[in-house]
């Protein structure tokens, strides 16, 4: 589809001349493509080669050089092993905590999300472009902003230092998204389809549940995919707003790499970052498909 | 009989806008009511009240003999067809079909006979199982049908049901809507921009325009007696001719003279009481001017007219001639002797005649 839209642009030229044209003109394209991909795989490449290296290898090899002697001893460790100040157990545990914490708040804020948007583009209350106003508002905010006031909300709720109030702040500063994504889906939907069940006896849970979510797949894969990111890989309120027991885990790999004992070992940082990252990644290769559909995809047909 | 529907003096604004005037309707049960205007003259809206999707401003609607202006819509005993159809995408054609049982709470055994009963009156049976996408428009039309069929209400309520069709499939799905109609015996309210199909279907027509009703009537009494120039000129095709004329006494009959350019004016005696003012609008329909020896009656005049314009149509042939300053159209037959630039004696049949206020639009006669 893509190669014939391309070649389709292309200017046209005499019958032989052209088709030189076109070929070479594909060969410069992938070699640009190509060179992109590169740059933009380095570090990846690094990270990995590095994780797979021991530490004497490391000091002694070039940085982009494959690895002699493959070794998983940096990944056990930074799996179970590696000290964040002066615990040394690894990610593991905040790696639990970042389960704990992001599915929680992810179909919460998600599920909240695909309501307000229903009530939003459906529901007109008064007041109602003010109330969606202000959540894109929200939206915008720069999150240092609301650390002072948030830690103080916590403290009053007795959420401080826990998880579940980890949970609440991911959700409250998620909503502005998901809503905005529900909303602009569900605009699409056609309203005749709401009077036609209203009609039919059904109420506005009934409506929601029964046309609205199954058309939605599309829209929560994309949400999920985006508020899981946001909230796996967030640092600053898990810095904030955690204690000792329930860092998520961009919290403890900080703490790995920054921890000054001893000896910098690369091979380990590099092995606990990848772990870290290893979830969003999964997201996006098991959901990426749906995630661009979504983000173009109208919703109903006739 | 009480009437099956009752409209009092509904308003309705948004915001500040009136879109409906002071809206007084009734229909008797059986009857099939069309709401025709043209586009934004507040048909949808009016059928919105009457659906209770929309809040009344102002009034009373009155729904078998019940007040039902505060009532939701699934308590108004109604079922609506609506111009996308709105069929629940992600569900069969069964399952669209039950979907207003199944919320109700019917059992299952009464919906599957319900169903399968509804499937063959609109011989959808094949279908069943299909989403709406994998239907054709003509198909999603008969789901949207079968979804109102199966309720079984007091009134069915249809906005523009046909607008999507393609001409001939919509000359098709009219007649059957009138079968549907004959069979079933119920009240019926249709909105449409179409006079054709209002005037094929009605039992009785509706006028709108701008939020207010300009004619209430049969089919015949909307086409021979429009209220006003607005009806005369909306219903019918082509529109009825128009033509300002002066009108004087002249014994016991009136005189009309119309002015033509670079000819004599046109002299009709018309036999009907005095008692019309100078000025007027003369109304006549296409038909009711013919040629020459075709029209005969008490109250046929014959002028000589010079043709502008002749068109074949087939069946007949429009020709054109300036008179009043209008472009004036007759129906000829399909052989007529009309060539465009030359004189033709003309039959105008008078009897047919409506007569205007130029001020105000309003009928005379
Ligand atoms: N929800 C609404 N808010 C504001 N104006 C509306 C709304 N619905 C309809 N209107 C206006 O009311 C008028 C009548 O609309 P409608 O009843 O749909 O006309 P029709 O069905 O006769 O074409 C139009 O001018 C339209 O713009
Ligand atoms: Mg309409």
């Amino acid at each position: 589809m893509t190669d014939q839209a391309f070649s389709d642009t292309l200017p046209r030229a005499g019958a032989g001349q052209s088709r030189a044209l076109r070929i070479g003109l594909r060969w410069t394209l992938y070699a640009v493509l190509i060179l992109f991909a590169l740059f933009y795989l380095m570090p990846l490449f690094v990270m990995v080669t590095t994780s797979l290296k021991s530490l004497e290898e490391i000091r002694t090899g070039s940085l982009v050089a494959l690895p002699r002697a493959v070794t998983f001893d940096a990944w056990a460790k930074a799996w179970s092993g590696a000290c964040t100040g002066i615990q040394c157990e690894g990610v593991r545990p905040y790696f639990w905590n970042s389960v704990v914490l992001a599915v929680p708040a992810v179909a919460i804020s998600t599920f909240i999300g695909a309501v307000n948007g229903y009530i939003i583009a459906h529901w007109q209350f008064r007041g109602a472009n003010l109330f969606f106003a202000l959540l894109l508002f929200g939206c915008f905010i720069p999150f240092q902003v609301v650390l002072l006031p948030m830690a103080r909300l916590l403290g009053i709720l007795g959420l401080a230092g826990t998880i579940q109030g980890l949970i609440m702040v991911h959700v409250i500063y998620g909503l502005g998204f998901t809503t905005l994504f529900f909303r602009n889906y569900y605009v699409t939907i056609p309203q005749e389809l709401v009077r036609a069940a209203k009609i039919d006896g059904a109420g506005f849970f009934r409506i929601f549940w029964s046309i609205f979510l199954p058309l939605s797949l599309p829209i929560i894969v994309v949400t999920v995919i985006w508020q899981f990111t946001q909230i796996w890989n967030d640092f600053l309120f898990g810095v904030s707003f955690s204690q000792a027991g329930s860092q998520p885990i961009t919290v403890a790999l900080n703490n790995i790499v920054n921890s000054t004992t001893g000896v910098k070992e690369y091979n380990v940082d590099m092995a606990a970052a990848i772990i870290a990252a290893l979830p969003t990644l999964l997201v996006y290769i098991i959901a990426g498909k749906y995630f661009i559909r979504g983000l173009t995809a109208g919703s109903v047909k006739g | 009989m009480a009437p099956i529907l009752e409209i009092r003096n509904v308003t309705k604004n948004f915001g500040t806008t009136e879109i409906l005037k002071g809206i007084n309707v009734a229909i008797e049960p059986g009857e099939f009511l069309v709401l025709v205007g043209p586009s934004g003259c507040g048909k949808s809206t009016l059928l919105n009240c009457i659906a209770g999707l929309e809040e009344t401003s102002g009034g009373e609607i009155l729904i078998g003999g019940r007040d039902m202006t505060h009532v939701s819509p699934k308590d108004r005993n109604i079922a609506m067809v609506f111009q996308s159809y709105a069929l629940y995408p992600t569900m069969s054609v069964a399952k669209n079909i039950t979907f207003g049982m199944k919320v109700r709470g019917v059992d299952p055994a009464t919906q599957e006979r319900k169903l399968k009963e509804v499937a063959a009156q609109l011989q959808i049976e094949h279908l069943l199982n299909r989403r709406p996408a994998q239907l054709s428009g003509g198909q999603r039309q008969r789901v949207a049908m079968g979804r109102a069929l199966v309720r079984d209400p007091a009134l069915f309520l249809f906005d523009e049901p046909l607008s999507n069709l393609d001409a001939k499939l919509r000359v098709e799905m009219r007649s059957e809507i009138k079968k549907l109609h004959a069979r079933l015996g119920t009240s019926m309210v249709y909105v449409t921009h179409d006079q054709i199909e209002a005037m094929t279907l009605a039992s009785k027509i509706v006028v709108m325009k701008g939020g207010v009703i300009q004619q209430i009537g049969t089919p015949s009494e909307i086409y021979n007696r429009p209220a006003n120039v607005f009806v005369a000129d909306f219903m019918g095709s082509p529109a009825m001719n128009l033509i300002p004329a002066k009108a004087r006494a002249n014994g016991g009959e009136t005189r009309l003279e119309i002015a033509r350019a670079g000819e004599p004016p046109l002299v009709l005696d018309h036999a009907a009481p005095a008692g019309l003012p100078e000025d007027v609008i003369l109304g006549l329909r296409p038909e009711d001017i013919a040629e020459a020896g075709f029209r005969s009656g008490q109250q046929v005049q014959t002028v000589d007219c010079r043709i502008d314009m002749v068109e074949p149509a087939g069946a007949d042939t429009f020709v054109v001639s300036e008179m009043g300053g209008k472009q004036v159209t007759a129906r000829l037959h399909a052989e007529t002797r009309a060539r465009a630039g030359e004189h033709l004696p003309l039959s105008f049949d008078l009897g047919k005649a409506s007569f205007f206020d130029p001020a105000s639009g309003d009928r005379l006669n």
